[in-house]
This record gives C-alpha cells, structure tokens and sequence, in this order.
C-alpha cells in the first residue's frame, strides 16, 4: 500500500517535501521529441508557479506529478512516496488520497449537484473522508461558503452554475480532506481578470489553511508574484 | 466501497440523461418486445393449430392417407376420396369398445363455407383445444330438417343472426351457380368462437344434408323432383352413407388395437387415424413457416442488439470529459468500467421489464381480436424456458457492449494524461 512506503522514507529528509523530481523526461512515442523537465523541489505548504508557452510540455509535467503518466526516465516524489514505483492502480489510490485537481474548464460532473461533485474525493478516499470535519458534507459546506457559492446554489445542477462559479466547485473539490499537493492546470484562464485575482486569492489562503501545496501552471506572468517559487519551462529539448 | 459508489453515479448519470435514454429505452423494449412476440407467437400458432381436434381417439373414413383424411375432416380443406356405408358406420355404434360417435358428411357449402351434416354428438362430444366443449353463443342446437347451426366466423361474416333463413349450395367453391334454393335452411343457432375452423363451418342434420339433395341424383336440380319442408317430415332421410367419422373410446389404451382392426377391415376399406399424430405429422410439413419464423426472431435479436452497442456506444462518446474528470480525481479505469456495464445492464433490464410488461397487455387486449378475426387461440401464460433465455440475453449483451468503452478506458488509461479527454 502507497501508505507504508510513505512512512518508511518519511524520516529520510527533512523537511517533508510535497513534491520532489529528478532528471524527469517523457516521450509520448517512439519517433516524437523527448520532453526534459528541469528537477523541481516544494516544501510540504509552499506554492509553486509553473510557466511555460503552450507546447513546453505544463500538461505533460502535470500528467507525471499526478500519476496518470509514467516517466520515459528520471523519479517523481510526491509526499516522499515514489510515483513511479507504485503500480497503476496504486498510482490511481494515491492520486485520490494526496491530490486535488483543477482544470482549465469541464471540472465537474454534470450530473452530480455542486455539493455532491465537492464532496465525490471523500467517496473515493477513506483517507480524505476521515480528514474531514466530521462529515465530508459539512466541510463542503464550509468551502462552500467560503468560496462565496451562494447557499441556493449548493443543491443545483453544476451545468446551470457561471464558469467562475464552476471553478471555485472545483478548487473546493480540490481541497476538501486536505489533500497534500494541488494540481491546478490553467484554472483561471477562462475567468475575466476579477474573477481570476479572487479566484487565486480563496485558493491559496484556504490551501495554506490546510498546509497543502498548490502547483499552479499558467502562461499568464501576472500571477507569478503570489508564488514563493516559480519555474520557467524552456520547452521540447532534443 | 467502489461499488456503492459506481451504482450511485449511474444512477445520477441514467436520471441525468432520462430524456434521451428514454427513447433509447423505448427503441430497445420495442426490440424485445418483437423479439419475444414471434417467438411466443411462434409456439402459440403451433399450439392453436396442433390442439385443433382433442379428445378424439380415432377419426375414421374412407380408405386414404391420414394427411388426407385429416385435412378434409377437421380442416375442411380438400376433398373426401370416398364415402362410409350407413350399415358400416352402423356397426361402430354397436362396437362395445366405442364410447362415442360423431359422423360427418360433407360435400355442400355455403359462400365458400362447407356445411357439414352431423348429429347431436358434435355438439356434445367434441373437443377442441385443451379439452373444450363447443358452446352456443346464440340460438340452439338444430332439430329439424331444415335448421341450420353456424359457425361463429360465418355469421360474423355475413352478419347473420338466429332467425335468418339461408340457402346453401351444391358442392364447394366460394361461388357456386347450382343452389338449394327449394330447400331453404333457417338458422337456430350461432356457435361461440374457437379459434379452430369449427368457425369457419355451418352445421346441418344427416336428414337435412339428405333432403336438400332428393331430386339431385344428376347433379342438378330436376324441378319437380326436389322436396318441400312439408314433404320433408314426412319421408325417411335416413342417409346411404356418410364421409366420416370422430370416434372416442371408452379405453384409450385399446386405441392401437382397434385403430389396426378397423384398417385391417375387408368388408369394406376404411382408414382410422390418430389426430394427434396426425396433427404432428402435418405441423412437420409446415416447419418451412417455423422456420421462416425463427429465422425472423434471429434477424430481430441480431438487429436489436446492434441498435443497443449503437446507441450506447454513441452514449458513451459524450462523456470523455466526465470520464477525464472522475480519473484525474482517482477513480480507477475499473470503476469507471462498472460505472459504464452498471447503466448498461440497468438500462437493458428496464427494457424487459417494459418488454414483458407490454407483451403482457398486447395479448391481453389483441387476444379476442385474434380469435374472432384469425381463428387464432391465444392466451397469456409463464414464459418458457427458450423464451427466458432470449430474455436473459438482452442485459448479457447489454454488459458485452458495455465491456468495449470499459476496456477502452482501460486501454488509454497507459497514454491519457492528466485531464485529457479521449477521442470519441
């Protein structure tokens, strides 16, 4: 289980690092251009900004930190837990267990209500529902609220809500149970630069809140200066 | 855990799209509907048409095939090689080993239907279906010269009612330009319906079949000759012979014994057959009909479950970004693969439930329609075990189909990235 090789490294480093790589690299096949990523280091609670012009491989990096891919070569650490050591369906455990999500758009379930899509990682992870306090619902409901969905909203269909109002549904999907890391993919990119700034401003106060880090990928340099560390992505190397 | 969780999203999911499905569930019952339809068509027809004649042992006539015989006397099709004796079908009646007896003498008709002379017994002793009388929906049964018993189709037919006098002609065919006309018969009686071609036939005495041809020894009419109702009671129309006979014993188990003797017969030659077999012997040579129809069930399976791969597949290429979305927040391809088999499979059930439900009205309501305008017996009853089997295979296959974009999420769950969707 992901949870004991979590422990048996816990007391290597110090200290407890949300996120690790070396010597990443990926190909999506044989004949295409190996994408290189420059080593990446996040202590457990800090943030990081992730820039990178369309084609430098954001959605890819993501793709590994998260699990979903495994690296042609190099070691992802999340959590000091090995990624590419863990077996698929065990990389899809850990993936409920320690990661929140955000995309750019299409964030939601469309059947689910907005309440049931925040509290869906709880129903997949025993680890995040007992994080919660003392019903996933409850927390939910405090997210909610903080994210300024307006109450009425909270049992409607997620297909009716505005996009921003979808976004901040899944940034609190993306917090609830406390999740180590928070992969957030071009959230705000569909959001008019109000919405954008307080969109980014719930995220990182309720994230610090519960010590999770944010790994936030944009191509938009003005967000940059609410991160204590960013990383320029150089693109496709040979 | 991952269970409960996959039957509540498909739930959410199936209500979510309930429109569409909708459609999608009515196209599929409709399906199954025709599917089970033929096939319970298929063994009722077969029912209907093998439980024509029951009860009687033996039906015996003028020497020929049984096809033959069976076809003239119970199906009213064809016709009758010969004649039995009236001293012949004297000494069945005093044969100890015969319970009953019912003759028939044919070879008149009425507007394409044959008018079968007979006696009381027909009335009382034969049985069609599974051990049914004959009952009087109007009237009475005939007993005079010239009353006339029809058949429940033929006065559904030409509207006729007890009361009407009728005039019957000479030998088959639909359009016959030699009738009684001298001799006109008045109906007493209306039979209930069957289902059988007892519906398709009207009913005369041996003595009235006698009269209406006293004067049509050439073949026509010679005026003059022919009787008047007045004369006809006081003459004995007793008849020189008779075209048939259904015998019932009173131990079935000397059947084979008599059916030999009465084969074997010298005095003169006589043909006694067994309807059952018979019956069989002659559904065998309509199995091309079966098979038509079981080749049509084939057809109706195959393009049934082609419509529900279509439309679920199709279904399931509008939710890659759903799909994306329940991966990326850790939902294994597995339970992404239940979730696609469950609404499946639930969505094939509830069209046989609707299936069952609607094949259960439809014969309700079509089954009088049936009886009175085809003749033909059917009634609602426990599906067999084929029948079941056709049943069972619609959710079976409704979880194949959903087995390829279970497997395909599988498949592409190696290359998918984080949050990418799928090419439909």
């Amino acid at each position: 289980m992901a949870s004991t090789t979590e422990l048996s490294e816990l007391n290597e480093q110090q200290p407890i690092r949300a996120l690790a790589t070396a010597d990443l690299s990926y190909q999506w096949g044989t004949g295409q251009p190996t994408l290189t990523f420059p080593d990446l280091s996040l202590p457990l609670g800090q943030h990081l900004f992730l820039r990178g012009a369309s084609g430098s491989g954001k959605s890819t990096l993501l793709s590994l930190l998260s699990g979903m891919l495994t690296p042609k070569a190099g070691t992802v650490r999340i959590l000091d837990s090995h990624l590419n050591r863990l077996g698929a369906g065990q990389r899809d455990r850990f993936r409920a267990n320690h990661i929140g999500v955000i995309f750019q758009q299409f964030n939601l379930v469309p059947y689910l209500t907005a309440e049931a899509n925040v509290t869906l990682p709880c129903r997949l992870s025993a680890q995040r529902r007992d994080a919660t306090d003392p019903e996933p619902i409850h927390e939910a409901h405090r997210l909610l609220t903080a994210l300024t969905i307006p109450q009425s909203c909270w049992h409607r269909k997620v297909t009716q809500l505005s996009i921003g109002q979808q976004q901040r549904i899944a940034a609190a999907r993306a917090l609830i149970g406390g999740p180590s890391l928070i992969l957030a993919d071009e959230p705000t990119s569909a959001l008019d630069s109000d919405n954008r700034d307080r969109f980014l401003d719930l995220l990182l106060t309720l994230a610090e809140a519960r010590n999770t880090s944010v790994v936030f990928v944009s191509h938009d340099r003005a967000l940059a200066q609410h991160f204590d560390h960013q990383v320029e992505l150089e693109g496709a190397a040979s | 855990m991952s269970t409960r969780l996959a039957l509540s999203l498909a739930g959410a999911s199936l209500w979510h799209r309930r429109r569409v499905l909708a459609l999608v569930c009515l196209t599929l019952t409709l399906s199954v509907t025709l599917l089970l339809g033929i096939q319970y068509l298929r063994t009722e027809v077969k029912e209907s048409f093998t439980s024509t004649v029951s009860d009687t042992d033996l039906i015996i006539g003028a020497r020929s095939g049984q096809l033959n015989l069976l076809l003239y006397t119970v199906f009213h099709l064809g016709d009758p090689t010969n004649n039995i004796r009236w001293s012949t079908f004297q000494k069945l009646e005093a044969d100890e080993r015969i319970d009953w007896l019912i003759p028939i003498s044919l070879g008149d008709s009425y507007r394409g239907s044959r008018v079968i002379g007979t006696n009381d017994n027909f009335l009382e002793r034969f049985q069609y279906g599974r051990g049914q009388s004959l009952q009087l929906a109007q009237g009475r049964w005939f007993d005079s010269v010239f009353d006339v018993v029809l058949g429940a189709n033929v006065a559904n037919k030409f509207d006729h009612g007890v009361g009407d006098s009728i005039v019957l002609s000479h030998g088959g065919g639909r359009t016959s330009f030699s009738n009684h006309y001298d001799t006109p018969f008045h109906v007493t009686g209306i039979l209930e319906s069957t289902g059988t071609p007892v519906d398709q036939a009207v009913y005369i005495s041996l003595a009235g079949m006698e009269a209406m041809h006293v004067g049509w020894e050439s073949g026509v009419a010679i005026p003059g000759r022919t009787l008047t109702p007045e004369e006809a009671e006081q003459r004995d129309l007793t008849p020189s012979a008779i075209t048939a006979a259904f015998a019932g014993l009173k131990r079935k188990i000397l059947t084979f014994q008599v059916q030999r003797e009465f084969n074997e017969n010298t005095s003169e030659p006589l043909s006694a057959i067994l309807p059952g077999v018979a019956l069989s012997e002659l559904w065998r040579l309509m199995r091309q009909f079966e098979r038509a129809l079981i080749g049509i069930t084939g057809f109706v399976v195959v393009i049934s479950l082609l419509g529900l791969a279509a439309v679920l597949l199709t279904l399931q290429a509008q939710r890659s970004h759903e799909i994306a979305v329940l991966r990326a927040i850790g939902a294994s391809p597995g339970l992404v693969g239940l979730l696609y088999v469950i609404e499946a499979v639930t969505l094939a059930l509830v069209a046989c439930a609707l299936a069952l439900l609607l094949g259960a009205v439809a014969v309700t309501a079509l089954a009088p329609w049936l009886q009175a305008s085809y003749g033909l017996q059917i009634q609602i009853r426990p599906l067999s075990g084929v029948e079941w089997g056709l049943l069972g295979s619609v959710p079976v296959a409704a979880m194949l189909v959903a087995l390829i974009p279970a497997i395909r999420t599988w498949w592409q769950s190696r290359s998918l990235g984080l949050g990418e969707v799928a090419e439909p």
